[in-house]
């Protein structure tokens, strides 16, 4: 990734054996360099070469994988600062705590809890990831008790976290098969850590009270051969948490910092007292480079503002948000309701159906597929003239939704009035408000049967 | 030990004020990317706004409408609670009742109540209109006119009267808010265009907001690279201070209007969002907003 193709040329054999399929080693070396080919296709390369050029063109942040299967939380190989650059790649795993100390109803109530925190928007399943369950009590039955509940009774990846070095790996064999992050790997236990590690096979959520603990401990790991590391640079506050966050990534990326490159956690549930301050440090670590976000809260007001949160923030800026075409009913309509038409654009849809219910006037809203641009663009490229239109009436059967025949357009596309007017003669065709703010009273004033 | 890759920009964002007299507020000044305390100077704290209409609002849920119930009928009152229970050091006028699709109130008329709230606090002012651009620029230059000296903000100053608000500001010593929607070159042309007989230091620009769950992240991603411009490219054009307007946009949401806490942290999340990307001044409807992001980032 970061190493060029001039650069991989200089390590190369230079005897343009061709046997990899390319013509030149130079040529292999380009290739290289974009991903085209892979390093085992060259069969003349020295071993130790080969390792260091494997490391060097290794993402400069880790991919390191939570969980297994479906409900895996992969995390690491981002790329930018700044999300306009490219897109930020994997979501943060939203982790909700539950203690040891908490009695076994409120664990139960908590569980099932996080087990519906699951929203749909847009077609995307909006919901919590992990389980960070805390061994706060001191005692190792007490946590293998938690630990066995959580693993039966849901199918959530977990992080653990104990003080006790011991009791942490002795509950992570009872789950290693779901590949739990094991937490904290500190200075102090990580000797003793590493043989456990790598025999479970598990990720090691690193803990550091400075970045200089933190990367004598990944260094540490790396040494030993233990290849996943969550890091948790110990935040004490939100702002605290944005300058480790900002400067651990800026090492991996900008300086190639290999003991920094990995992805990150935070603990905004040890940060702030308050729920609603707890929201928003967790919201500013999201956007700020954290991983994994560990929160105390369950309540679906707390909860759902954050998974919303992650979703635009980790939508990808280079690819405009669709929803899918057909015809929407908000608020229940009847045959004697409007219906309006815009494009697929998601935040054309959005604000129209929000402004719809705002006016509490049920409709029918007709969107059609125009590649998830907005009106006069789509209009411009033919996806959204009267032509299409009048064929997306007809493909969803509007005419037999209503009793009427009265078509609301979008107010910018005055055009398009003329055109729907010669396409659907028996149609009448009203030009709504430009802006969608207006709809409400356009619907309040304007719409008669 | 492990030397922190910390970043030094050359340049300021400018620095904007608001308002006159000790109550008044400097927004902008920074050398650095929003909340980098570690790493550069930010000599002024974003300014936080609390939204008053200069009429009864409309479709607000009881819990953004509870904290000024008693005071909603008066903009003077509002603007008065607003700062004295509520602790607002910034309030934004909106003259709701100017738009010409609704109450179509007169711009003489619209310039007295701004006067009203104007004489009977020091705060800082920010007073928007409607963004109907012909209204605004006769309601907007009526204010500028009543209020001759007192420094407020004006805006929304648009492609399509600008030139009109700016005058009227700089000949009554206004500041104005520049906006233009969603687009940082757009942003950039209106402020090349203003900057030629409008003072840059009286800038404040506007890329226009949308609320978290309806596109947040394009404002988000909008203020972050015009701040990027500004302070790693050094495009003069592109360090003015930045201006959210969230409130409205917050609240016209249907999750804002199913629960409190839910609406409160709407709007908060949002306006958090949007001074990490680097806006230096957001204006909020509910005072539970206000505290919780000024508890936040004071450093």
């Amino acid at each position: 990734m970061a190493l060029k193709g001039a650069e991989i040329m200089k390590k190369l054999p230079k005897t343009n054996c061709k046997e990899c399929g390319c013509a030149t080693c130079f040529a292999f070396a380009m290739k290289l360099a974009t991903g085209g080919v892979k390093l085992d296709d060259c069969p003349y390369l020295d071993p130790e070469v080969k390792a260091e050029l494997k490391g060097a063109m290794a993402p400069p942040i880790k991919l390191v994988t939570i969980g297994t299967g479906q409900n895996a939380v992969v995390i690491g190989e981002e790329e930018v600062m700044f999300r306009h650059e490219k897109t930020f790649f994997h979501e943060p795993g939203i982790a909700v705590l539950i203690s040891d100390r908490e009695s076994e109803s409120s664990i139960d109530e908590k569980i099932a809890r996080v087990k519906n925190l699951r929203f749909e928007r847009v077609g995307n399943v909006l919901k919590i990831n992990l389980l960070a369950l805390s061994n706060d009590s001191g005692d190792g039955g007490r946590f293998e008790t938690l630990v066995k509940k959580a693993y039966e009774t849901t199918d959530f990846p977990f992080i653990l976290i104990s003080e006790d070095t011991d009791i942490l790996f002795s509950a992570a064999a009872m789950c290693a098969d779901r590949r739990p992050l094991v937490y904290p790997i500190t200075s102090e236990n990580v000797s003793a850590s590493i043989p456990k590690l790598k025999e479970l096979g598990v990720p090691a959520g690193v803990k550091g009270d400075s970045l200089d603990e933190v990367i004598s401990v990944t260094t540490q790991l790396k040494d030993a051969g233990v290849e996943e590391s969550v890091i948790d640079p110990g935040s004490k506050n939100m702002l605290d948490g944005i300058r480790d966050q900002t400067l651990i990534r800026r090492a991996a990326l900008k300086k190639g910092f290999r003991p920094l490159g990995y992805p990150t956690m935070a603990f905004p549930c040890n940060m702030y007292q308050d729920k609603y301050e707890e929201v928003l440090a967790t919201s500013a670590l999201m956007t700020k480079y954290a991983g994994i976000v560990v929160t105390s809260l369950t309540e679906k007001d707390f909860i759902f503002p954050l998974l919303v949160h992650r979703f635009n923030i980790y939508s990808d800026p280079r690819r405009p948000m669709t929803v899918e075409e057909k015809v929407y009913e908000v608020s229940q309509p009847d045959e004697n309701s409007p219906i309006l038409i815009s494009t697929n654009y998601a935040l054309d849809f959005f604000i129209v159906s929000g402004a719809i219910e705002e006016a509490n006037i049920p409709a029918f809203l007709c969107i059609k597929d125009t590649g998830g641009i907005g009106v006069l663009a789509a209009w411009t490229s033919g996806k959204f003239t009267g032509e299409a239109i009048a064929e997306f009436l007809k493909k969803y059967d509007v005419e037999n939704k209503v009793k009427h025949r009265k078509l609301i357009i979008p107010g910018v596309a005055k055009k398009l009035k003329d055109e729907l007017e010669e396409e659907l003669p028996s149609w009448e065709i009203l030009l709504g408000p430009s802006e969608a703010s207006d709809i409400p009273k356009f619907l309040s004033e304007e719409w008669k049967v | 030990m492990f030397q922190a890759p910390l970043e030094k920009y050359p340049v300021n964002i400018r620095e904007v004020i608001l308002g006159l007299g000790e109550k008044a507020k400097k927004i902008g000044g920074e050398n650095t990317f929003p909340l980098h305390f570690f790493e550069g100077s930010l000599p002024n704290p974003p300014g936080l706004g609390l939204e008053v209409l200069d009429m009864q609002p409309e479709n607000w849920p009881t819990w953004a409408l509870d904290p000024f119930e008693d005071v909603v009928s008066d903009p003077v009152e509002w603007a008065k609670k607003g700062v004295e229970e509520y602790g607002a050091e910034i309030l934004c006028l909106r003259l709701l009742s100017t738009d010409p699709m609704g109450m179509d109130v007169a711009p003489e008329e619209a310039a007295k109540t701004v006067r009203k709230v104007v004489d009977s606090l020091n705060t800082p002012l920010i007073v928007l209109g409607t963004g109907a651009e012909d209204k605004d620029s006769k309601v907007l230059t009526e204010v500028a006119r009543e209020c001759s000296g007192k420094n407020l903000l004006l805006g929304p100053a648009l492609k399509g009267n600008y030139q009109e608000i700016a005058k009227a500001a700089l000949e009554h010593g206004h500041a104005i808010v520049a906006q233009a929607s969603m687009d940082a070159n757009l942003t950039k042309e209106l402020n090349i265009a203003l900057c030629k007989f409008f003072p840059p230091e009286r800038i404040v620009v506007d890329p226009t907001s949308s609320a978290l769950g309806y596109g947040m992240e394009y404002t988000f991603s909008i203020i972050e690279s015009i701040k990027q411009f500004g302070l790693v490219d050094k495009d003069n054009m592109m360090q003015m201070p930045i201006f959210a307007d969230i409130g409205i946009e917050c609240w016209r949401t249907k999750e804002a209007k199913e629960s409190k806490d839910q609406g409160v942290l709407w709007e908060a999340t949002t306006g958090m969002t949007f001074l990490l990307a680097g806006a230096n001044l957001v204006v909020l409807r509910h005072p539970e907003a206000l505290r919780l992001i000024k508890n936040m980032i004071s450093n």
